[in-house]
């Protein structure tokens, strides 16, 4: 039974001031601390909050993917919102022609995104910089016509409403809950998935490409089909918190996924931090947020003070907010040592 | 010394569950408050969160940023009209209103953000007016579940009508298809056996004017010799309407948004060779869309309106246009009293104001039931005629339309107001 001893070893030290360097450790323990917190908000917040909530949970999950891709493989992506209306639609015409389980939406959401990431991957990873970043436009500009156009499918601009998963009575949780519970589960999977993607052999190759392409390439690194690879695997990221989204709002229509929402998913992740995995969920609260104190602070020009606040956040922390908070306890624990 | 997996597993499981153990939330600490004694009879049990003796609060959710900004001028005419109700008439009924707007871009999940943070965190008594079909269709399950009235809905899809299931979701504009119902009764009477030529917008907007107008004609002599669509994506219409022009028709109905609304007018009047009857849809006949193209060139063009368009110089003299122009300047000063944005926003408050006098109880139910049983209430900003009816089985505040034709430099009515409801019957889904 020594790994029970070891548990309370490990929880007492948690609480006691950063002694021992063990990195890897305290990241743990800050995980498990987040996500008991997590567990814990919904039974405590009112129903806006936790709605508000599981939306951040959302975003971050596409976050998520777009870092794989603009933080790791060090590509740009504008198009990233097709690939999460391509998920949502999956979710929604699942639901609404053939009435399938909610389970179920989730795999097939994810594997129709990667595909189409496949598909768009191999053309669009010969290019790069600028250029690709025109082709992911295209894509995102080209998405709401063609939804309005296939109408017996997709709903037309009416869009689709559907209904959404109703809690299990044995967890006796109100609907709010049980929606944030499903969008925690994904994202703590996503999470996890990704993590272990990062540190595996093509987590290595994409910083490699990222860092420099060529010097990869030497080293036997084929940087097409790594950043192929990269973009599906952002797409299906993308196409996973798509589902969410569907089972959350409910309802989905081309109005929802203009292009906006690619630049706004790509500033969010930019401001939240590139390369690193809280950036993601920094990101998320940011474009959740940030948004509705805008409008709280002019009512007249949300967008303007959005903006302003956008430059703000990259004069003061050129890293994003991941940065900021690295940096942040990096001189916290070096005032520690002096004093 | 490290954490095996295993040992990390038991202590994020453990806090979990402690997590778990500590939460239940307090049941009903989200609802709101019920009339009680004082409010008494009747009226016992209903919901009164939001509304006191003194305050009552309202939300609305308009795209203030983004594509469709424009129309974030009709809360400023809203606010107008609540500011002077508060200051001069002392609120509704003694209710000093406070009108909450949240910007959502015109986006369906913003929309149900702010719907949320309206309903929860500000406590509102109803939401007054949603801007848009998208972000209607997005919040009305949820307003229904929460028994909320979401009143006067600003989209003119037939759907907030003939819908049954939403009994606290109702709309106020003329929809769609009681406008498309007024042109046909035109062209019946002046010209029985017209060939139509048709451009529309390929959306919710278009496809229900054209659909109404389709409905509309059937059994008549009236046939529709060419129908084009368009993308709100596409730069121009031109190509539409030259293969418009080759049906040689003699009625063209223009079903299109502002601004492809005068590209089909200017396109219209180049083409010497076909000189159909010009029928504008509402949404695409406000002045400021024809001026562009040329008051010479838009002779004679037909529409259909239920409002006082402040541009219009009939209204000049107007008892409640003077009063409106008069507190625009008051009570919004930086807000252009000649938008027609600003006066639809008044007219839909003034509708507010009547509807919730009328109601019998000062409570959520009280207003649901009050815009669903309105009996030609009276709203002066609307055009002479035009009343606010609705009932059993009639979901449509306003289905009253008067013709107009453009003459000089502005808009002429003619003929009486037709009243869609006794020419064609209820409309339902």
């Amino acid at each position: 039974m020594s790994e029970s001893t070891q548990v309370s070893d490990r929880t007492t030290t948690r609480e006691q001031a950063p002694v021992r360097p063990g990195a890897t450790k305290w990241r743990w323990a800050a995980a498990a601390a987040l996500l008991a917190a997590a567990v814990y908000a919904p039974f405590q917040l009112v129903p806006f909050h936790v709605f508000q909530l599981t939306m951040v949970l959302i975003y971050a999950v596409a976050l998520l993917g777009l870092n794989l891709l603009v933080g790791h493989a060090g590509q740009i992506s504008l198009g990233h919102g097709a690939f999460f209306a391509v998920g949502a639609y999956t979710a929604a015409i699942l639901l609404d022609r053939w009435d399938a389980p909610y389970p179920l939406t989730l795999p097939v959401a994810a594997l129709v995104a990667f595909v189409l990431g496949l598909a768009f991957g191999v053309p669009a990873m010969r290019l790069r910089g600028l250029y690709l970043a025109l082709v992911t436009l295209a894509i995102a500009i080209f998405l709401v016509p063609l939804l309005k156009r296939f109408e017996e499918v997709t709903g037309g601009s009416m869009g689709l409403s559907l209904a959404k998963p109703a809690p299990p009575a044995w967890t006796g949780l109100a609907e709010d809950q049980w929606l944030y519970f499903l969008a925690l589960a994904v994202t703590v999977a996503a999470f996890l998935l990704a993590a272990s993607l990062l540190r595996s052999r093509v987590g290595r190759a994409l910083h490699a490409i990222r860092d420099n392409e060529a010097a990869a390439e030497v080293m036997g690194v084929r940087p097409a089909y790594y950043k192929t690879l990269a973009f599906a695997w952002s797409a299906m990221f993308a196409g996973i918190a798509g589902c969410v989204y569907t089972w959350v709002i409910g309802f989905v229509s081309p109005d929802s996924f203009v292009v906006n929402l690619s630049i706004t998913l790509l500033a969010g992740l930019v401001v939240g931090g590139l390369g690193s995995l809280s950036g993601p969920v920094l990101g998320a609260l940011f474009v959740m947020f940030v948004p509705s104190i805008s409008q709280d602070i002019n009512e007249a020009a949300p967008g303007v003070i959005f903006g302003l606040l956008i430059i703000a956040v990259m004069y003061v922390a050129p890293t994003g907010l991941a940065g900021l908070a690295g940096r942040a306890t990096n001189s916290i624990k070096k005032t520690l040592r002096k004093g | 010394m490290r954490l095996s997996a295993i040992g990390r597993t038991a202590v994020t499981a453990t806090l979990l569950i402690a997590a778990a153990a500590c939460g239940g939330r307090d049941s009903g600490e989200a609802g709101g408050t019920q009339a009680t004694g004082a409010t008494g009879g009747q009226c016992a049990g209903q919901q009164t969160t939001g509304i006191t003796d003194t305050s009552l609060k309202l939300g609305g959710i308009y795209p203030l940023s983004g594509p469709a900004s424009a129309y974030g001028a009709i809360p400023k005419g809203i606010k107008a009209y609540f500011d002077y109700v508060n200051a001069e008439k002392g609120g509704i009924g003694g209710r000093k209103v406070e009108f909450v707007v949240r910007d959502d871009g015109y986006q369906p999940p913003k929309a149900v953000e702010e719907a949320r943070r309206l309903v929860e965190q500000e406590q509102v008594f109803a939401l007054f007016q949603t801007l848009g079909t998208p972000s209607t269709t997005a919040t009305w399950d949820y307003t229904n579940q929460q028994k909320v009235p979401q009143v006067f809905v600003a989209t003119g899809a037939s759907v907030w009508g003939t819908d049954t299931e939403h009994p606290w979701t109702i709309g106020w504009q003329p929809n769609y298809v009681s406008e498309a119902r007024v042109y046909a009764q035109f062209l019946k009477k002046e010209h029985p056996d017209a060939k139509v030529a048709v451009l529309y917008q390929n959306d919710d907007f278009g496809k229900d004017l054209l659909g109404g107008f389709k409905n509309a004609i059937s059994g008549t002599k009236i046939t529709i010799a060419a129908e084009q669509s368009y993308e709100v994506s596409d730069p121009t219409v031109d190509p539409q309407m030259r293969n418009l022009a080759e049906s040689k028709a003699d009625v063209f109905l223009n079903v299109t948004t502002p601004k492809f609304g005068s590209q089909a007018l200017a396109a219209d009047a180049k083409n010497a060779s076909w000189n159909p009857l010009h029928i504008v849809n509402n949404v695409a006949a406000s002045i400021t869309v024809l001026k562009p193209v040329g008051f010479e060139n838009v002779q004679g063009v037909v529409s259909a309106t239920y409002y006082k368009d402040p541009v219009d110089p009939t209204w000049a003299e107007d008892a409640e246009m003077k009063l409106y122009k008069a507190k625009m300047q008051q009570y919004a000063p930086d807000a252009d009293p000649q938008v027609p944005y600003h006066a639809f926003g008044w007219a839909a408050a003034s509708s507010f104001h009547k509807a919730m006098e009328a109601a019998k109880c000062p409570t959520r139910e009280g207003l649901r039931d009050s815009v669903r049983n309105l009996q030609g209430v009276q709203v002066d900003m609307l055009l002479p005629g035009v009343k606010l009816e609705t009932g059993q089985g009639d979901g449509f505040p306003i289905e009253s339309l008067q013709l107009m034709r453009f003459k000089g430099e502005r808009w002429e009515l003619f003929g009486d107001v037709i009243d869609t409801r006794k020419e064609f019957g209820p409309l339902t889904g």
